[in-house]
């Protein structure tokens, strides 16, 4: 039992929640940019956390069923239609074989999780199903949905039809604040470089992907040209000699000698992954327990949403 | 992130590859990954199930047992290279730019033990460490866009098998016929932080027999 790729769209990449415990064979992490959406995405379909989605960047996947299942969609604004019929997204909906799913392109918004019931039977490469096309690991052969492609997924005939209320659902914008906890090598930055970076507003610039999202803006210099390289954590926000910063995401590579003025708090850069290319970002520092209290509060906030039920 | 400070690279490799079992040991499941390279050990962990003072003290804990300097080295793995033109198309312009003979090259090339310092830019992709001075060789000034899997190459003092089809910017000077990186075995590489690696010069005809491909 499958969905068949019938147009694979822009870029749509099997993710789970992620492969850890490999980062020391230089693997990096995978799973879904935005990890938000991710989460409601099986929420709503009341899968375990972790199940395994695809996640759409822009748009134009086409799906056929050949099954009997439920589905849901969320994420960024991508008109969702079965079989011709618009249908909402943040919400479930019933499929049987031979019925089309079909995704447009992004409103507002550039990444989509689209799930299933259950979710998709994909063999996990070094624990986990998450495609990092660059390391050609993950997926089905390591690399993006191409048509054709058969994603298993089981019969599943009843589920409970939740969605989310349009009050909770985040609101994608074309600016944002991304907060900051300043990192380990800080004091390489002059306060008035500092002041320049938090006082600063920055552009998502065309090269922004699953490894990084480049910004340009006032650059920013540093006192020192390169540190012997060393582990890169998910949001570590790079200086290279050009003094443009990059945020660093799922895919990036583990190790790198750029310093690095901060890191992003985990739950902005979810949201960041969601702007497009001329975008914008402003920087606000936070200290580490500020950091701590957002994600618990952001984790509350998740998980407390009541479902509202079909 | 832990920084370890030692006189020579080769002592605080030691030392991170020490502080890694430790960690590793001390944290157990409140672990969630960790990234040791050159001088320093990344330690990632849930924030929303512990928290940084608890992991630094545990962290802190663990590393006042270890030894002054842990004298224990890792293993030694000794990869085979067919070291030709046909395969490291770098070799003879290196040779030549060192004022050395190929075979010369290969000696030096064949004649220490190598620590893995770090593993990271690819999956699998070690970086070795230190090769004599004599044939150590800058970065070439233009990438190439396909450098082929299991070259064996030179950059600076450092020395590498890429584990996979790539980009790179090494000087390629032989061909390995082991894989680096299997996703389908486990561990998924034959080295790790803190294990020798010594190269030994084979054949054309053994390369093909072990495997290895000119393509």
């Amino acid at each position: 039992m499958s969905m068949i790729v019938a147009q694979p769209g822009i870029l749509s990449l099997l993710q789970d929640s992620g492969r850890w415990g490999h980062h020391r064979l230089g693997l990096s992490n995978g799973g879904p940019v935005d990890r938000e959406a991710f989460n409601y995405c099986n929420r709503l379909l009341q899968n375990p956390a972790e199940t395994t989605a695809v996640e759409v960047s822009v748009g134009g996947l086409q799906l056929e069923s050949k099954v009997e299942t439920f589905i849901c969609l969320t994420g960024a604004n991508m008109p969702l239609s079965i079989n011709g019929e618009d249908r909402a997204a943040w919400e479930v909906h019933k499929v049987i074989a031979g019925d089309t799913i079909s995704l447009g392109f992004a409103q507002s918004g550039c990444r989509s999780y689209l799930g299933v019931a259950d979710g998709f039977t994909i063999v996990p490469a070094l624990g986990s199903t998450a495609t990092v096309v660059r390391e050609n690991i993950g997926g089905l052969n390591g690399d993006k949905l191409r048509a054709g492609d058969q994603l298993p997924c089981p019969v599943i005939a009843t589920r409970t039809r939740y969605y989310l209320e349009d009050r909770f659902r985040p609101r994608y914008q074309k600016t944002m604040t991304v907060r900051v906890i300043p990192g380990y090598q800080q004091r390489h930055f002059s306060r008035a470089e500092q002041r320049r970076f938090f006082g600063s507003t920055y552009t998502v610039s065309e090269r922004c992907d699953r490894m990084g999202y480049r910004l340009e803006g006032p650059a920013i210099s540093c006192n020192i040209d390169g540190i012997v390289s060393e582990g890169i954590c998910f949001g570590a926000i790079q200086l290279p000699p050009d003094g443009q910063p990059i945020v660093l995401l799922n895919d990036r590579q583990t190790i790198g000698g750029y310093p690095k003025i901060g890191s992003a708090l985990s739950i902005d850069v979810s949201r960041m992954s969601q702007l497009v290319a001329g975008n914008t970002v402003h920087f606000a520092p936070i200290s580490h327990h500020t950091a701590r209290r957002a994600l618990h509060l952001a984790q509350r906030f998740a998980l407390g949403q009541s479902l509202q039920a079909r | 992130m832990l920084y370890v400070q030692e006189a020579t690279l080769e002592e605080a490799s030691l030392r991170v590859q020490a502080a890694v079992v430790a960690i590793e040991q001390a944290l157990g499941p409140d672990l969630v990954d960790l990234v040791p390279s050159y001088a320093s050990v990344l330690i990632l962990y849930n924030p929303l199930q512990s928290n940084q003072i608890t992991i630094a003290r545990r962290v802190r804990g663990a590393l006042k047992a270890l030894p002054t300097l842990p004298e224990t080295a890792g293993r030694t793995i000794v990869l085979p290279v067919y070291y030709a033109l046909e395969a490291g198309e770098d070799l003879e312009a290196l040779a030549e730019r060192a004022g050395l003979s190929v075979d010369a090259v290969i000696a030096l090339h064949c004649a220490c033990d190598y620590r893995v310092y770090a593993i990271g830019f690819a999956p699998g992709f070690a970086y070795l460490g230190e090769v004599d001075e004599r044939i150590a060789a800058p970065r070439l000034a233009t990438p190439r866009p396909h450098v082929p899997r299991g070259a064996v190459a030179i950059a600076d003092r450092q020395t590498a098998v890429y584990p996979s089809v790539s980009p790179g910017g090494w000087n390629l000077i032989g061909r390995c016929p082991v894989r680096m990186f299997n996703p389908d075995t486990q561990p998924g590489m034959p080295v790790a932080v803190g294990d020798s690696v010594r190269f030994e010069p084979i054949s054309r005809e053994r390369f093909l027999a072990l495997g290895g491909d000119l393509a």
